[in-house]
């Protein structure tokens, strides 16, 4: 993991400085993550960089994942599918189970922090604040919550409400409740594989591989296959572009092997895209960070065409990498786009084609779309400011009122 | 002459779980949030978009425009002059005539797409104070040039409407240290209508062209 001072070059001196400024008034603040699992998910890749770069920073900051086995985890996905709206169904002994393996791990829990900040619903049930007087307790809730399925929303609200401060990623997730809320947007990180600068080599070896050509136009969608992601509505839109402008169309994205959706949804796309050599659907392992780097600098246009979106951060990647995006105007995206100034916004599949073919065309005018995103992101959407948040919610803590003068 | 001291502020954002997803329900919730919840929708374009100034310039009128397609409305709340306002509470109560003397000239309560309600947030505001400190005009210049642009927000604007003092610190400053048509050409400027860059180079040229005078 590179020092917090490598990120100098790329969000500027001040911004470190300003970092530390904070940093300094949390050091003497011991903080506990956990999650479900060290390896694996989003969770597990925002904290494996974030903590490094916080210990640099001099915070005392800890990660420790859940103890549990296959049985848990199929509860806590059928939990996570019902946060996303989807009919779900739990038996009063799942969620007794949910609750033993909560128990079983409150029991390990460390006690020498003071803040406890526990991530999504798999250990929400940890929180005890009897023990440990005066530990806070923070929860961050990482999944699209906007419309999750009734009760479980009410099984989860007891336990939220029991902490100090929750914390979303979009303002449409907050919700009635009785303690407080507070946005953190995610962030991407520019010195990761999947945001660092690559030279064309390197870019050009990844589109050999698999045969795209480039020379012709490529636009490119890169998303887990999902219908929530309209990959089928992405091939129509290419298809019609692909009428007066000859281009290549990349859908690239992972998704569970084991997932049945997925494979249902990539075979739906496989068959929409069959006799089309100009469309390249790469299922691509999660790893493959530099690949999908190299997929998305290649591109000529940028695609987030999703029907539903928690917050979008490929749209932030597309950003940061200078390309024209032009996305759906759901979830967090138009928090990223700013229409015909940093991006596109668009509702249909029409409406997608069109700036396809215009995007495509005025070159100077998606490269000027570009410049502002990436200009946009830089201001709002790097990992420094998401930790820079992350302080100032340890903070809120210990300071009630709306002003805090730090000193 | 007393030094020029940076401070910075960072804010962090609130969540207050009231939508509106009409005007009806927009005005109540603008009658009873928090006036750091005013104060956030109106200046939180500033930073988020310090390179340029978006079409709408607070998010009242950018909801209004774009959720429940009310054009006409929404240039009129986008068009109000912040910067004539001392306080939240006037600038609040602005808002609160503008929305209700519409409703009372229509029948019809028009609501937006489910999942573009207007979400209400607030910000909580850190102090800091920096390293940067001025002991004169160019010592002035050059911490311009070099502190954050929190920094450079904090004293141009939390200090006027956030923290309640009659004018923003550089102006403050620069009179009480005798350099009063400076003070007075930075009072003036309406800092709602440039960007934080603009308005940083705006007070650096100013202040350039003094020293040299």
């Amino acid at each position: 993991m590179k020092p917090i001072k490598e990120y100098i070059p790329v969000v500027g001196k001040q911004v470190i400085d300003e970092l530390y400024l904070v940093a300094d008034k949390v050091k003497n603040i011991k903080v506990q993550n956990i999650n479900s699992t060290h390896s694996g998910g989003g969770v597990a890749e925002i904290l494996s960089r974030m903590i490094p770069l916080m210990k640099d920073l001099g915070i005392s900051v800890s990660w420790d994942s859940l103890e549990a086995g296959d049985k848990f985890f199929t509860i806590t996905k059928k939990i996570h599918n019902a946060l996303h709206g989807l009919e779900v169904s739990l038996t009063s002994k799942e969620y007794d189970y949910f609750l033993e393996i909560n128990e079983k791990n409150q029991k390990k829990l460390s006690t020498d922090s003071d803040i406890v900040y526990v991530h999504d619903p798999q250990p929400i049930a940890l929180i005890d604040k009897d023990k440990g007087q005066g530990k806070k307790w923070l929860w961050r809730c990482h999944v699209d919550f906007s419309k999750p399925q009734q009760d479980v929303w009410n099984f989860l609200k007891k336990f939220i409400q029991n902490y100090d401060a929750s914390v979303f990623s979009a303002p449409a997730f907050a919700r009635k409740l009785n303690c407080r809320q507070v946005l953190v947007s995610p962030s991407i990180d520019p010195l990761s594989d999947k945001n660092k600068r690559l030279d064309q080599r390197e870019i050009d070896s990844v589109l050999e591989k698999y045969g795209i050509d480039k020379d012709k136009p490529i636009i490119t969608q890169v998303s887990r296959f999902d219908y929530l992601k309209d990959p089928l509505g992405v091939i129509k839109s290419y298809r019609l572009v692909k009428k007066y402008i000859d281009c290549q169309l990349v859908l690239a994205g992972g998704g569970a092997t084991d997932d049945p959706n997925t494979i249902e949804v990539l075979k739906e796309a496989e068959n929409s895209a069959a006799l089309d050599k100009d469309i390249f659907i790469l299922h691509l392992p999660a790893q493959s960070h530099l690949e999908i780097n190299a997929l998305q600098r290649a591109s000529t246009v940028i695609l987030q065409k999703s029907l539903r979106e928690g917050f979008g951060l490929t749209v932030c990647e597309a950003l940061w990498k200078e390309k024209p995006v032009i996305a759906s105007a759901v979830g967090g995206i138009p928090l990223q786009i700013a229409h015909k100034y940093s991006g596109i916004l668009t509702y249909t599949t029409e409406g997608t084609a069109y700036w396809i073919k215009q995007l495509i065309q005025e070159p100077e005018y998606a490269k000027r779309l570009g410049a502002h995103g990436r200009r946009h992101v830089a201001n709002n959407f790097l990992i420094t400011r998401q930790i820079q948040d992350y302080l100032l919610l340890f903070l809120s803590l210990y300071n009630q009122s709306d002003i805090v003068d730090l000193g | 002459m007393d030094p020029f001291i940076f401070r910075t502020r960072i804010n962090q954002i609130e969540l207050l779980g009231k939508k509106a997803k009409n005007l009806k329900q927009l005005v109540e919730n603008i009658k009873t949030v928090p006036s750091s919840s005013i104060y956030h929708h109106t200046h939180r374009f500033l930073e988020q978009h310090i390179y340029f100034s978006p079409e709408h310039p607070n998010d009242f009128s950018y909801w209004i425009t774009t959720a429940l397609g009310l054009k006409r409305l929404g240039e009129i709340i986008a068009s109000v002059e912040i910067f004539q306002f001392k306080d939240i509470e006037s600038l609040r109560n602005k808002f609160i005539k503008i929305i209700e003397t519409y409703l009372k000239g229509t029948s019809s309560l028009r609501n937006c797409i489910l999942g573009e309600e207007f979400s209400f947030m607030s910000s909580k505001m850190f102090i800091l104070n920096t390293p940067f400190k001025a002991h004169n005009l160019e010592e002035f210049i050059s911490c311009l040039r070099q502190i954050t642009i929190h920094s450079f927000y904090f004293h141009m604007f939390e200090a006027r409407m956030r923290l309640q003092k009659d004018e923003n610190d550089f102006s403050r400053w620069f009179k009480d240290n005798g350099f009063k048509r400076l003070a007075d050409q930075i009072a003036f400027l309406d800092p709602y209508t440039h960007t934080l860059e603009g308005l940083r180079k705006k007070i650096i040229s100013l202040a350039t062209k003094y020293t040299q005078r």
